[in-house]
């Protein structure tokens, strides 16, 4: 966390010599964006809160933790390829998870077929690229998907033989 | 739902918890109290995250204009294609639905298939947005080992996938 502060600090900082008109417009920029999610934010932290709860911890580490196994990534890359789901909504989702105990690898699974991966936008990207194709690249983005969730698993220290 | 519907179904969501909560700490609801100091704690939590993430990537989008990444985009052959395929794709806001109608309008200005695939990977794999989100919340290395592990395998997959459809004559559609 400090490391995201002070790469944030050093951008500002740098953007403020070179332009503080820039900017003074970016950050109001992102006090606007901000305040524009941020009730579809609290809603899902307040889901996120309910649904943690009620679940009892041993299930979630049963399921999504190290003891999942084989079983936890594929459950994560399918729950993944097929759901739309923005970014500012996974990722915080995802470090909340982090924090209860959801492995990297797990949740790697989940967030790089959420972004690479279409079941549903299928309908739209056969009509550019016909079906053949679109099955073709969504298989290839699914298998580097996977082997991205192994890796990151691998070098968090969570793949264990 | 018009925006502004759903925001105040949103904004009554936001109330009727905040109620179910200050009634479970009042009435002694033990769940209820649990649910609201996990939320209390994750809350907190994100937001430390929160602004950084947007004034990263409004700093971003203040900065470097998608103008200029459109005007460069095909002049260059081999690895600048992919350069600015890349650029392009952190720079594509709103995902997939996006995405495919620009790879199209690529396609037609003359880029090459294996970038034009390239590009559609890259979208799914370094929007800036996405990205600043997800060394905010996940960690630097999370981050840095995803996109070390799948920019090369998106260019190698696009690379053999573009050059076998080159071959076979295949078209990009609208």
């Amino acid at each position: 966390m400090t490391g995201l502060y002070i790469a944030t600090a050093a951008a500002v900082i740098a953007s403020l010599i070179a332009s503080p008109v820039k900017t003074l417009r970016a950050v109001k920029m992102a006090a606007v964006r901000l305040a524009k999610v941020l009730p579809t934010f609290i809603v899902m932290m307040a889901l996120f809160a309910v649904g943690i709860t009620l679940i009892p911890q041993d299930v979630i580490h049963r399921m999504l933790g190290r003891e999942s196994g084989a079983w936890g990534l594929p459950a994560a890359a399918a729950i993944g390829s097929i759901t739309l789901m923005p970014g500012f909504i996974a990722f915080p989702l995802c470090g909340a998870l982090l924090r209860q105990g959801v492995t990297h690898m797990v949740l790697a699974g989940f967030t790089t077929t959420l972004m690479m991966v279409g079941v549903l936008t299928y309908p739209l990207e056969s009509r550019y690229f016909g079906a053949k194709v679109t099955i073709i690249r969504n298989v290839a983005a699914l298998v580097i998907a996977m082997l991205v969730a192994l890796v990151i698993g691998l070098v968090h220290g969570e793949l264990t033989p | 739902m018009k925006p502004r519907s759903a925001a105040m179904v949103y904004v009554i969501m936001i109330l009727a918890f905040g109620l179910f909560i200050a009634a479970s700490f009042v009435g002694g609801y033990e769940p209820g109290r649990r649910i609201g100091e996990t939320f209390g704690v994750t809350m907190l939590d994100m937001l430390k995250l929160l602004p950084c993430a947007f004034v990263l990537i409004a700093l971003f989008d203040v900065w470097v204009k998608r103008e200029t990444v459109e005007r460069h985009f095909g002049q260059g052959a081999g690895i600048r294609g992919y350069l600015w395929g890349m650029l392009l794709a952190g720079m594509t806001v709103g995902g997939m639905y996006v995405a495919f109608p620009v790879a199209y309008s690529l396609f037609r200005k003359g880029a090459s298939l294996p970038v034009v695939f390239a590009y559609v990977g890259f979208a799914g794999v370094c929007r800036i947005p996405m990205t600043m989100f997800e060394a905010s919340f996940m960690g630097g290395l999370y981050t840095a080992v995803r996109l070390g592990v799948a920019i090369p395998l998106v260019i190698v997959s696009s690379v053999i996938l573009g050059r076998i459809l080159q071959r076979r004559g295949y078209q990009v559609t609208e």
